[in-house]
C-alpha cells in the first residue's frame, strides 16, 4: 500500500531550492490540489523571476516563464485565450508580485481576472542573494538594508492581502503559512479553494504564503520557521481577507 | 475587381487583423494610433474576440505574450513612447520564439516628443528594440491598402518564423483615408504543437521560456535563431523600384517619405534629370538586391527620412558605400515636401551637394 507518493502534477526531478526552503512544500501543495481537482491536463502555470523561476521544470502541466512581475498580465492573456477550458495559475515571489509587478497584480485583481495567484512572501530577494524586499520587515537586515530596514529611508513593508481587499474586484484573498503541520494543512485548503474558485468562474483568487528563507535570513531552517511565528505573523496576520462568495452566503 | 471601402490607415490595420484571424487585442491609449483600439473595442465583442485595455504598455505586451504562448494570433499597437515601454516584452517574445504582431504608428521623439508623424524609431525597430541579440520582421506600409495587406502578411510571417512582426507606420499612414480592398487570400493558420494549451494528459508538458543558464546552450539557441533570420533575409525581402532602371540619382524612402519621393522623382524626370526610387517594404530584412543593381549605373543615393538619418546607415551598408549617400530629412513631426526633395535632387545633379 502506498502511503506517501509524489503528486502526479509534480515532476520527479531534483529541485534547486536551498535546504530548509519552503518552496518545495508549497510546490507540493499546489501539485496535490491540481491532482485532487483532476485539472492537470488543462492547467497552464506561469513561473516568475526569482527563486522559483525554474518552477516550469517542476510542474507537469504546461508552463510559461514570464518576465519579472508580469505573470498576472501573461496569465490574463493565457486565460482569455480559452476561458471556458483552461485553468491558469501564477506562482510569484514578493519582489516579483509586490514590487516590480505591483501594477500587474493590482489590475488583475481589480479586473477580477479568473486566475489563481500563489504569492510567496519570505520578505527577501532570495535568487539575487538576499536584498531588501517590498515586504521586508522594519529593522530587517538584508544586503541592501545592512543597518536594518529604516522606514524613514525606504518606507514600510507592503501588506498585499490587506491592500487588495480594499478593491471591489478580487474574489478571494487569504494569507497562510507553512511552518507547522497544522499551518500546512490550512495552506492546502486555501490553495485548493483558490483553484476551485477559478473552476467555478468566481474570479481572482490569491493565496499569500508566508515562507522562510533560511539561507538569506541567516538562520537554521528550524529557527527560520520559528522566526515566521515571532516576527512575520505579528506584522502579516494569517486569515481570510476577502471571500466574496462566502460573504454573500452569510448575508 | 473587388469592392473598395474608404478607411483610415489605423482602421485598415484593425480590420485586416480580424480578417487574418486575430481575436485578441491588447492596448493602451496613445496618439496617433488610438483608432486601432477603438475599432477593436467595437468589433471584438461582436465576433467572440477579446479587446482589453491594459493598465500599461508593459501589461499589454505581456498579455500578448500570454495569448501567443497559447498558440493564437494576437496583436497590440502603440506609438513611439509606448513601444519603448514594450521593449522588455519584445525581447522576451524573441527569446521565447513567440509570434505576434506589433504596430508602431510613430510620432516624433525622443522622450514624450510630439504627436505628429515621424520615422525616428527606425533604429529601435530594425535593431530589435529591447535587450539581447534578436530581430523583428519590420514592415513599412506606404498606403492604406498596404497597411491592411502587410498586417495579414505580418501575421503569416510571424507564425511561419515564430517571431514578432512589426508594422512600422507613421502618424500620416495611421490617420489618412484611402480606398481599400479587403478581398484578401487568407491562408489557413499553421499548427503550433509547441503552444501551452494544456497537456490533456496526452503529451509531455510544453514550456514557453527564454531562460537558459548554460552558456553553451544559450549560444546554440542564438545560433539557431540567427539561422532562421538568415532564411528570412534570403526569402522575405520586399521592396518596390520606381524608375530605377536608368536612374542616375536614386532616392531611398519608405512610408510617407516614399509617397513624397515619388512626386519628386516625377518632377525631376520632367526636367530631364534621371531620378528613381527604391522603396524598402521590409526594413528588416533590409533589401540589398536593388542596391547591388543600382550601384552598377547610378551616381548617388538620397535617403529621404523623417528622422535625423537612420535608414541611411542601411543604405550605405546595402550599397557597400560604393556611391555617395545624401540625406534629405525633416524631423519632429515635419514632413519633407516634394519641392524640398526635388531641390535636393537638382543640387546633387548639378554636383553641388556636400
Amino acid at each position: 500500500m502506498v502511503v506517501f507518493d509524489k503528486p502526479h502534477a509534480l515532476i520527479d526531478v531534483p529541485m534547486h531550492y536551498c535546504p530548509g526552503c519552503t518552496h518545495g512544500i508549497i510546490h507540493r501543495l499546489v501539485a496535490e490540489c491540481i491532482d485532487e481537482l483532476g485539472i492537470e491536463g488543462k492547467t497552464i502555470g506561469i513561473a516568475p523571476v526569482g527563486c522559483s523561476v525554474m518552477a516550469y521544470n517542476y510542474f507537469n502541466c504546461d508552463m510559461i516563464e514570464a518576465a519579472h512581475g508580469r505573470a498576472p498580465a501573461v496569465a490574463t492573456g493565457v486565460k482569455r485565450s480559452d476561458p471556458e477550458n483552461n485553468i491558469v495559475f501564477t506562482y510569484q515571489g514578493d519582489g516579483d508580485l509586490a514590487s516590480i509587478g505591483m501594477a500587474e497584480t493590482v489590475h488583475a485583481a481589480a479586473r477580477n481576472e479568473n486566475i489563481t495567484v500563489i504569492f510567496i512572501n519570505n520578505a527577501i530577494y532570495g535568487m539575487t542573494g538576499g536584498q531588501m524586499a517590498p515586504t521586508s520587515l522594519i529593522g530587517q537586515v538584508t544586503q541592501t538594508s545592512p543597518y536594518g530596514r529604516d522606514e524613514k529611508l525606504c518606507g514600510y513593508p507592503i501588506k498585499v492581502c490587506e491592500m487588495l481587499s480594499e478593491l471591489e474586484g478580487p474574489e478571494y484573498l487569504e494569507r497562510v503559512t507553512v511552518n507547522s503541520v497544522k499551518n500546512i494543512r490550512n495552506a492546502k485548503k486555501a490553495i485548493k479553494k483558490a483553484f476551485q474558485n477559478q473552476i467555478d468562474n468566481k474570479g481572482f483568487s490569491l493565496v499569500e504564503v508566508i515562507s522562510s528563507c533560511p539561507t538569506n535570513w541567516g538562520m537554521t531552517p528550524k529557527k527560520a520557521l520559528e522566526w515566521i511565528d515571532t516576527n512575520m505573523i505579528p506584522y502579516y496576520p494569517l486569515g481570510v481577507y476577502k471571500d466574496r462568495s462566502a460573504n454573500k452566503e452569510a448575508e | 475587381m473587388s469592392e473598395k471601402v474608404l478607411m483610415k490607415g489605423n482602421e485598415a490595420i484593425a480590420e485586416a487583423a480580424i480578417l487574418a484571424g486575430c481575436r485578441h487585442y491588447f492596448g493602451y491609449p496613445i496618439t496617433p494610433q488610438t483608432e486601432i483600439a477603438a475599432y477593436m473595442a467595437k468589433k471584438m465583442p461582436k465576433i467572440g474576440g477579446t479587446f482589453l485595455q491594459a493598465e500599461s504598455e508593459i501589461a499589454a505586451i505581456n498579455m500578448v505574450y500570454g495569448v501567443s504562448s497559447a498558440g493564437k494570433r494576437v496583436m497590440t499597437s502603440s506609438s513611439s513612447p509606448g513601444v519603448s515601454l514594450k521593449g522588455e516584452g519584445l525581447s522576451y517574445l524573441a527569446g521565447s520564439d513567440l509570434p505576434a504582431l506589433i504596430v508602431n504608428v510613430q510620432r516624433g521623439g525622443p522622450g514624450l516628443g510630439g504627436i505628429q508623424p515621424s520615422q525616428s524609431d527606425y533604429f529601435q525597430s530594425t535593431r530589435g528594440g529591447g535587450h539581447g541579440d534578436y530581430h523583428m520582421i519590420v514592415l513599412a506600409p506606404s498606403s492604406v491598402q498596404e497597411m491592411a495587406e502587410l498586417t495579414v502578411k505580418g501575421f503569416e510571417l510571424a507564425d511561419t518564423y515564430r517571431m514578432t512582426s512589426m508594422i512600422l507606420a507613421d502618424g500620416t499612414m495611421g490617420q489618412m483615408m484611402e480606398p481599400v480592398s479587403l478581398d484578401f487570400d487568407i491562408k489557413p493558420q499553421i499548427e503550433k504543437p509547441w503552444a501551452t494549451t494544456g497537456t490533456k494528459m496526452e503529451r509531455e508538458h510544453n514550456i514557453v521560456n527564454s531562460l537558459s543558464l548554460v552558456p553553451e546552450e544559450l549560444e546554440m539557441l542564438n545560433f539557431k535563431r540567427y539561422e532562421r533570420y538568415a532564411e528570412i533575409e534570403k526569402n522575405e525581402c520586399m521592396y518596390e523600384e520606381y524608375k530605377c532602371d536608368d536612374a542616375d540619382i536614386i532616392l531611398v524612402a519608405f512610408g510617407i517619405a516614399a509617397r513624397v519621393s515619388k512626386n519628386a522623382v516625377d518632377a525631376a524626370r520632367a526636367q530631364g534629370i534621371k531620378a528613381g526610387l527604391i522603396r524598402p517594404i521590409t526594413l528588416w530584412p533590409f533589401p540589398k538586391a536593388p542596391f547591388e543593381k543600382a550601384v552598377e549605373h547610378a551616381k548617388a543615393f538620397i535617403s529621404v527620412e523623417l528622422s535625423m538619418g537612420q535608414m541611411i546607415e542601411d543604405v550605405k551598408l546595402a550599397s557597400s558605400c560604393k556611391l555617395p549617400v545624401y540625406l534629405c530629412n525633416r524631423v519632429g513631426g515635419m514632413i519633407p515636401d516634394p519641392e524640398m526633395v526635388f531641390a535636393k535632387i537638382k543640387e546633387i545633379a548639378n554636383g553641388g551637394a556636400n
